[in-house]
């Protein structure tokens, strides 16, 4: 963690009404990065991945202590925007979520609630969404059908150039590519890697191949703790903590 | 739940050995004739819409040997008892349509309305409650809404509107009481089309940054349109069909209204006042059946309309 | 600022469908209010149980009351197993084909039929043809008509929401598909089942349109009487008919306190029946 951190997450705990599910995480995201979180199911990456962007608060039980700061400002006290903070963080998520509509609209969909109107403007837009997903030109000539027409890999990556098209500074990626085949993944992975240029991305993996093949730096969870953290070369070579090398090495999970 | 093949059937009876073989013989044979009786069931199912067609088609049909179609359907001159009777029951088929539109006009804002309060914003809590009130009050008898209208709407209106509380028979007291009749309806089936979006649509659309209105009126609200649709034309049969409420508070006079407060008659309510006068097979009679075959022709097509909308919906 | 228009609609959006909400709570509940103030005061043992009177005041639905029951009763025995047998069918031994298809189309479209056409179809059957007369057997006949889809429909829902594990491991078992039904499947669709018919049940007794012409606008002398052949006005032709053109001076009040009956009995069946009915479901089909 430092001055300079995108984001800032300190002591944080997340409780599901009696239930504690995050116990005291620290860490820190730097700007420019790509941040795997990687431990076996149910130990919270994803929870995590979700305080982020506040999109715990649509389950009822839900508590937190603790501080999560986005540019130095606490994403969780009362005045906070939720609406905007989602604007400037955003998620794609481990099933692609298209809306019933056309690719077009999809992809517009984001300006158009945020008050873009105008329809040269929106053109821009989606194509330039579109470009940055690197999906331009299997969809340039369908941009009026049904965004359901689509593969799955090519949905996940519409998925991705639709958060794009609202222009966040970070990307939450929860298990993005589980769903999708061999090759999708790829394009999936590669595409992350050109985005990193631009955005902040954080993206939540059960595949430990992927984490050390894309992301700066890695994260370990366990049952709820943050185990380790730091440069994934380093990470996966020479671990510091011994339950991330049995985790890393599949001794279990 | 699958449907299991003959075949696999017989094999798991086979499977039970030598030994058990009269057993197995036995229910195997009883198992086929248990088949027979339930295919029969289906078969009598379908028989029976099927004369009701006919039977009404049939007698409706024999109007057309005295009056001509032309008259039936465009003549605003029903007096069948008159000593040169006319059948002209154009009045009824536009007060038909004008009631069911209107109650529908009425009904489908607060029932779509309270769909989404129930479906989006209402607190669990409430909504436990609220949605088995709704499905008990679609059970409450059509009389008891009838007698509401004649008692409350009626005199009400009266007085409203003309001064007296003798007055207030027509078109619109029959509209509110449909409207509350068939609100229910619309809005259970509008719920469950709500609640049974996938639960993604709504976090993709807040994760980009919308608020709840945003993503009701823009992603969710048009993703369930099918089944919206569907609980609009339920209710509008509801309306169209309806009887002895609208019966009670519509006035009943053959002929066509000039306003929403004059007395009328809608085909279900035609029937309903004229059957006990006629004889079989007379003129008068057989138009009443014409009538009735036009109600069912026109259920019908909101049947096949329903099977049309619905079969459109895109959301997995 | 466009942030802030979009919070604006936001908050007044939520506002609106809140006062929609309380708008409907408020109608029930007000349609509720009406009946029960107005006719529980009626309620009283002569009335419930006395016989009704033409021209003069004080009289009761005593044989209506029981007409109702007994119809209802009566018109069960033809729906009920046709019913049941039909939604069998669907749910079980249907594959996609014509036939299928037509039985499915002949349920929907026999659910739409507005009931007074219904009521003219069994003028004409029962009340003409077979000879029956306005009785109560004639209208059982043609309220059994108005059941039938309705039956068919709950009993395919309550057999599909049984899981189909159940049903895979009684064949697997070695046994046949009519054994299967009869011990696993009915069994546990039984409270949906149950709900079902309530619901049916409480349909039928409020029915009017279906009756008057098949069974009658009047009630025979006798309290009880069983016989089939007399006329069988029900609460609800009775609630009808003293609210338009009976002459008992007061006519008014007995269709108020009818209409309360009615209510309570519709009510009763739900509350009792149909909701632990659903919740006993809920919890065999391991909470779906």
């Amino acid at each position: 963690m430092t001055e300079t951190s995108k984001i800032q997450v300190e002591s944080l705990n997340l409780f599901y009404g009696e239930h504690q599910a995050l116990f005291d995480v620290q860490l820190g995201i730097e700007p420019h990065s790509i941040t795997a979180l990687i431990g076996p199911s149910g130990c919270g990456k994803s929870t995590f991945l979700r305080t982020l962007n506040r999109m715990n608060d649509l389950i009822d039980s839900v508590r937190i202590t603790g501080r999560v700061l986005v540019d130095g400002e606490d994403i969780y006290s009362p005045d906070t925007d939720v609406v905007s903070l989602r604007k400037r963080v955003g998620m794609v998520f481990q099933r692609p979520n298209p809306f019933p509509m056309s690719i077009y609209d999809n992809i517009a969909y984001g300006p158009r609630i945020h008050g873009i109107r105008k329809k040269a403007a929106l053109d821009e837009i989606v194509e330039r969404s579109l470009r940055q997903a690197v999906l331009w030109d299997e969809a340039k000539d369908r941009l009026n059908k049904s965004a359901l027409g689509l593969s799955g890999g090519q949905q996940q990556r519409l998925c991705i150039a639709r958060l794009l098209a609202v222009e966040p500074d970070v990307l939450l990626m929860d298990e993005p590519t589980s769903a999708l085949d061999p090759i999708s993944t790829l394009k999936v992975e590669e595409l992350t890697g050109q985005l990193k240029e631009q955005y902040t991305i954080i993206i939540v993996t059960h595949n430990m191949q992927q984490a050390a093949r894309i992301s700066d730096t890695t994260a370990f969870f366990l049952n709820g703790y943050l185990v380790e953290s730091s440069d994934t070369e380093k990470m996966f070579q020479t671990p510091s903590d011994k339950r991330t090398e049995d985790y890393i090495t599949g001794r279990f999970g | 739940m699958s449907v299991i093949s003959e075949r696999q059937g017989r094999q798991a009876e086979q499977s039970g050995g030598a030994r058990s073989t009269a057993w197995s013989k036995r229910q195997a044979r009883q198992d086929r004739l248990m088949r027979s009786l339930f295919i029969g069931s289906a078969v009598l199912v379908s028989v029976v819409i099927f004369s009701i067609i006919v039977f009404v088609g049939f007698q409706g049909s024999k109007t057309f040997r005295d009056v001509s179609v032309v008259e039936f359907f465009f003549s605003t001159k029903w007096s069948p008892s008159a000593d040169s009777p006319s059948f002209g029951a154009l009045p009824f088929l536009y007060s038909t349509i004008l009631l069911a539109g209107l109650s529908i006009l009425l009904a489908v804002p607060l029932a779509l309305s309270g769909a989404i309060f129930m479906a989006m914003i209402a607190p669990r809590w409430i909504r436990e409650i609220m949605r088995p009130a709704t499905d008990l009050f679609v059970g409450i008898p059509s009389v008891v809404y009838g007698l509401i209208g004649l008692t409350v709407i009626v005199p009400f209106l009266g007085k409203t509107f003309h001064g007296s509380s003798s007055a207030g028979y027509g078109i619109l007291p029959a509209a509110i009481v449909l409207a509350v009749m068939v609100m229910p309806t619309i809005l259970s089936v509008s719920e469950d089309a709500l609640r049974s979006l996938p639960g993604a649509l709504r976090e993709a659309s807040l994760a980009l940054g919308a608020t709840r209105w945003q993503t009701i009126w823009r992603v969710l609200l048009p993703a369930a349109r099918p089944g919206i649709l569907t609980g609009v034309i339920l209710g509008l049969g509801r309306a169209i069909g309806e009887t002895m409420a609208v019966f009670m508070v519509i006035g009943n006079a053959p002929v066509v209204p000039k306003s929403l407060l004059d007395s009328t008659t809608v085909l279900t309510t035609a029937i309903v006042k004229d059957m006990a006068n006629t004889f079989f097979n007379t003129p008068w009679n057989n138009a009443l059946y014409l009538m009735a075959l036009v109600l069912l022709l026109l259920s019908l097509f909101l049947i096949l309309l329903i099977r049309f909308v619905a079969g459109r919906s895109e959301v997995k | 600022m466009k942030k802030t228009h979009s919070r604006l609609t936001d908050r007044i959006a939520t506002v609106y469908f809140w006062l929609a909400g309380l708008a409907i709570i408020g109608i029930l509940g007000w349609v509720l209010y009406d009946i029960l103030s107005k006719g529980l005061p009626q309620l009283s043992w002569h009335f419930i149980t006395g016989k009704p009177s033409e021209v003069s005041a004080g009289g009761g639905v005593g044989p209506m009351l029981f007409n109702s029951f007994y119809i209802l009763f009566l018109s069960l025995i033809f729906s009920l197993p046709v019913g049941i047998g039909a939604g069998i069918y669907l749910a079980v031994y249907a594959r996609k084909s014509r036939f299928s298809d037509l039985v499915r189309l002949s349920v929907e479209a026999l659910a739409s039929v507005p009931s007074i056409v219904f009521g003219l179809f069994g003028a004409l059957l029962f009340v003409s043809w077979f000879g029956w007369k306005i009785s109560i057997v004639s209208g059982a006949a043609t309220l059994s008509l108005l059941n039938l889809p309705v039956l068919v429909r709950v009993t395919e829902e309550s057999l599909r929401s049984v899981p189909s594990s159940y049903w895979e491991a009684s064949l697997a078992l070695g046994s046949s598909r009519w054994q299967t039904i009869r011990k696993v499947l009915l069994p546990s669709a039984m409270p949906g089942l149950i709900t079902g018919v309530t619901l049916v049940a409480g349909r039928a007794l409020g029915e009017t349109a279906v009756l008057i012409y098949t069974a009658g606008t009047a009630a025979s002398r006798h309290f009880p009487d069983f016989g089939l052949k007399e006329m069988g006005a029900t609460l609800a032709v009775h609630l009808w008919y003293s609210g338009s053109s009976s002459l008992a001076p007061d006519a008014r009040q007995i269709a108020q306190g009818s209409s309360a009956l009615l209510v309570l009995i519709v009510l009763i069946f739900n509350l009792a029946i149909a909701i632990p009915g659903r919740i006993i479901q809920k919890r065999l089909t391991g909470g779906k």
